[in-house]
């Protein structure tokens, strides 16, 4: 297994694309915070969550991390080099296990650094839009549980559509319908949920949708409003990982490459 | 593998080299990709499905199903709503009066609240109007035709609710009365003004046909909402007319009849109080709240439109084209079926454009069939939930139809250009949704001033292509996105989005050129 991992993550490594992917992960999410943050102004009467708007990147940051995570597997598929792969690890759960392994060991470093960045972005411009202790928002501090919580849980996020993405790609096999159902399944139900004006079916679609489920843990205030609690959240995306990699990983053991 | 390139070109074009010919050779590639063609009908399906799933939902219009949005001579919804002081006149006439004051106030509470005269404040609304209208009935939505002095919009000559015709400016003030006349003969109304009573101007003129022999001519006060960011605050004007001449008689207007048109209880119109008259002295006041204009309901009765079940099912169905047109490419580099492919057209640039326009064609067709049948099911359904649809005449409805195929249409073509500059599956589908489907998703979300700028500069200007409303400049409205309105002409839209379509093609061929396969 040792060897699987270190074979994946020297395929992952030496990809020109990969280091370029990454880069743009972390400057991609760091500076929608930073605009967000830098054009946001305070509102009368509704209530902004400091935290969760210094994380808004996470939004553009996922997509990168899903581009990744697709390309790990499908351009093996594009290239032949799947054949190889399969021929020199004929373990074919081991290799997908491998796969996500080095996916979710990259997105960790990753994820680290664009949230503290994001935070940071945060904690320096929001003051500016009146989100100060003066108007009772206390400075964003890792100090603080809810926080921590939200910077940690944002991390896993990443790692978790890292391998959602993983498990579509295992199933289609092709890098443009990965690249398509990724971003159909993290982006069109919030829009969904935005047309349709019954509240339960509104409601159950945030539920159940990976991205607005899985990024209620983003949030560290008025949580009684969330569709689902932030944990829970968490813990629908992560079914919708695993559902994804046993997937992918039934049909990769049954299907010819 | 520099060979293709290094290729002498053909100085005779061969006759596979046709544009017809090449088309045919796209449209096999394209047709002969079972997936391809079977993800393209699932779209689709899917954006009809969401198209419908949209409108099948309840009710959210602010007005219930008792208020009622009238609809003027031309189909249109209308605002009719207004103080009137009228007698019958049979034949040819005239009618002439002057104006000698007209003010008005503005409600502090929204539309929403039942406005009161205790809780306003003074201050001239713009299209506050007072004048002498005709019409050949007082119900709610008939033809009209009105000479009006307006607040700061100086003499109008108005008619049948879309039309409008300037005169000369000024304010209506003590010292400085205006005198209107408006004028029967045959079908044809024509308004006058004058400022000393004597010296007449023509401000306008149009023919009302088959108006009926008797008609009811007056005076008239109304006075429209105003919008203040989002907030709409009813407003009520007050003028009042002396030296009234019928036939250039002095008239005697005690035994005309009063009436405030537009139950205030039925009408959707916000009013900040209902109507009145009286006389003083010689003249006679009235006090007037309402409109007498296009409706631009949105925000007043909900904000439904002919396309805005669209919108959804579109993004579905243009992320289906991306995922399509990006592999129609990229999967000819992958195989190096590109080499083949170029040597036997070496035109590169138009075996390009044969690619983007059969699967653009396609997407076209494909769309057409399915909005064809979600823009009237889409409205119907809205209707039987109880919401209000702004009417949209079959011209509208079937340019909304077009436009929306052509967006996915050209959108297919923009995409098959960028995927044949990047060659890389990822990049082309990144890049086909960066380019068309972030701008569109931005804009709804963020709204304001970044909406109206992704709508004019990016690819997402196609969208103007569904306006189902129309701008009037004589009503003073928030003309914005979440209102119902596009920064663009669905013209200037359509011109974006093809110009988008051409540069990329055109970029794409220079690149194709120079590369090697």
């Amino acid at each position: 297994m040792t060897a699987t991992v270190r074979a994946e993550w020297t395929k992952l490594r030496t990809l020109p694309s990969t280091a370029w992917l990454l880069i743009a992960a972390v400057a991609g999410t760091i500076a929608v915070s930073a605009i967000v943050a830098a054009a946001w102004h305070i509102n009368r009467g509704s209530t902004a969550d400091p935290t969760k708007l210094s994380l808004t990147g996470t939004y553009l940051g996922q997509a990168v991390i899903a581009v990744l995570a697709v390309l790990t597997i499908s351009e093996e598929y594009g290239t032949g080099m799947i054949r190889t792969t399969l021929t020199a690890m004929p373990r074919r759960i081991n290799l997908l296990a491998a796969k996500a392994a080095t996916l979710a060991g990259i997105s960790v470093p990753v994820g680290l650094v664009a949230v503290a960045g994001c935070l940071i972005a945060g904690r320096l411009l929001l003051p500016h839009a009146g989100l100060n202790p003066a108007h009772g928002y206390p400075l964003i501090a890792l100090d603080h549980p809810a926080t921590l919580r939200a910077a940690a849980g944002t991390v896993i996020y990443l790692i978790l559509i890292a391998l959602l993405s993983l498990g579509i790609a295992t199933i289609t096999r092709e890098t443009a319908v990965s690249i398509g159902a990724v971003f159909g399944l993290l982006y069109l139900p919030p829009i969904a949920a935005q047309l349709i004006h019954d509240p339960t079916w509104r409601r159950h679609i945030q539920q159940l949708a990976p991205m607005t489920a899985g990024l209620a843990i983003q949030a560290t205030r008025n949580l009684h409003t969330l569709p689902i609690a932030p944990w829970a959240g968490l813990g629908v995306l992560a079914a919708w990982a695993a559902a994804a990699l046993l997937a992918g990983g039934l049909l990769l053991r049954l299907r010819d490459a | 593998m520099s060979l293709t390139t290094a290729a002498p070109r053909a100085t005779r074009r061969p006759a596979s080299n046709r544009l017809r010919s090449v088309l045919w050779a796209e449209w096999v590639k394209l047709r002969t990709v079972r997936g391809w063609i079977i993800a393209l009908i699932l779209g689709a399906a899917a954006m009809f499905a969401f198209c419908s799933l949209v409108a099948n939902g309840p009710s959210t219009g602010t007005i219930g199903l008792r208020t009622v949005v009238p609809t003027g001579p031309g189909g249109a919804g209308v605002a009719d709503t207004y103080e009137f002081v009228h007698r019958s006149l049979t034949g040819d006439g005239t009618i002439t009066v002057r104006i000698t004051a007209l003010t008005s106030v503005t409600s502090t509470a929204q539309a929403n609240v039942q406005g009161s005269l205790a809780s306003s404040h003074p201050g001239l609304v713009a299209w506050a109007k007072a004048g002498l209208l005709l019409t050949p009935s007082t119900r709610q939505g008939s033809d009209y035709a009105a000479v009006m002095a307006t607040g700061s919009h100086g003499i109008r000559f108005q008619y049948d609710y879309t039309h409008d015709a300037g005169g000369p400016g000024g304010t209506v003030t003590k010292a400085t009365p205006r005198w209107v006349r408006l004028a029967r003969s045959g079908d044809t109304i024509t308004g006058y003004t004058s400022a000393d009573g004597h010296r007449w101007t023509k401000v306008g003129s149009t023919r009302l046909s088959g108006l009926s022999a008797t008609v009811q001519v007056g005076m008239f006060v109304t006075s429209p909402v105003a919008f203040r960011n989002s907030a709409a605050s009813p407003t009520l004007a007050t003028g009042t007319f002396d030296q009234i001449t019928v036939n250039g008689s002095p008239a005697d207007t005690s035994s005309w009849r009063g009436q405030d048109i537009g139950d205030a209880k039925t009408s959707f119109y916000p009013t900040l109080a209902a109507g009145s008259y009286h006389h003083s002295g010689s003249a006679l006041v009235l006090s007037g709240s309402g409109d007498i204009a296009p409706a631009v309901v949105a925000g007043l009765a909900g904000t439904h439109t002919a396309s805005s079940s669209l919108s959804f099912g579109l993004i579905v169905g243009l992320l289906v084209v991306i995922v399509v047109a990006s592999m129609f490419v990229t999967s000819e580099y992958r195989r190096g079926l590109i080499r083949t492919t170029f040597s036997a057209i070496p035109a590169r640039g138009r075996d390009l454009a044969a690619k983007g326009l059969v699967l653009g064609a396609l997407a076209f067709v494909l769309s057409a069939v399915v909005t064809a049948v979600a823009v009237p099911l889409g409205q119907h359904l809205l209707r039987s939930h109880g919401n209000y649809v702004f009417p949209a005449s079959t011209f509208t409805q079937a340019r909304i139809v077009f436009g929306a195929s052509a967006l996915v249409g050209i959108s297919a073509i923009i995409v098959t250009a960028l995927a044949a500059i990047v060659r890389r599956p990822a990049a082309a589908i990144t890049a086909g949704v960066g380019v068309i489907l972030l701008p569109f998703i931005v804009a709804s979300a963020a709204g304001g001033g970044i909406a109206d700028w992704l709508l004019r500069l990016t690819p997402a200007a196609g969208l103007s292509m569904l306006q189902a409303l129309t701008h009037y400049q004589q009503v003073s409205y928030a003309y914005t996105l979440t209102n119902g309105y596009y920064p663009l002409s669905p013209l200037a839209g359509f011109a974006v989005l093809c110009g988008y379509a051409l540069v990329a093609l055109t970029a794409a061929t220079v690149l194709l050129d120079r590369r090697d396969a």
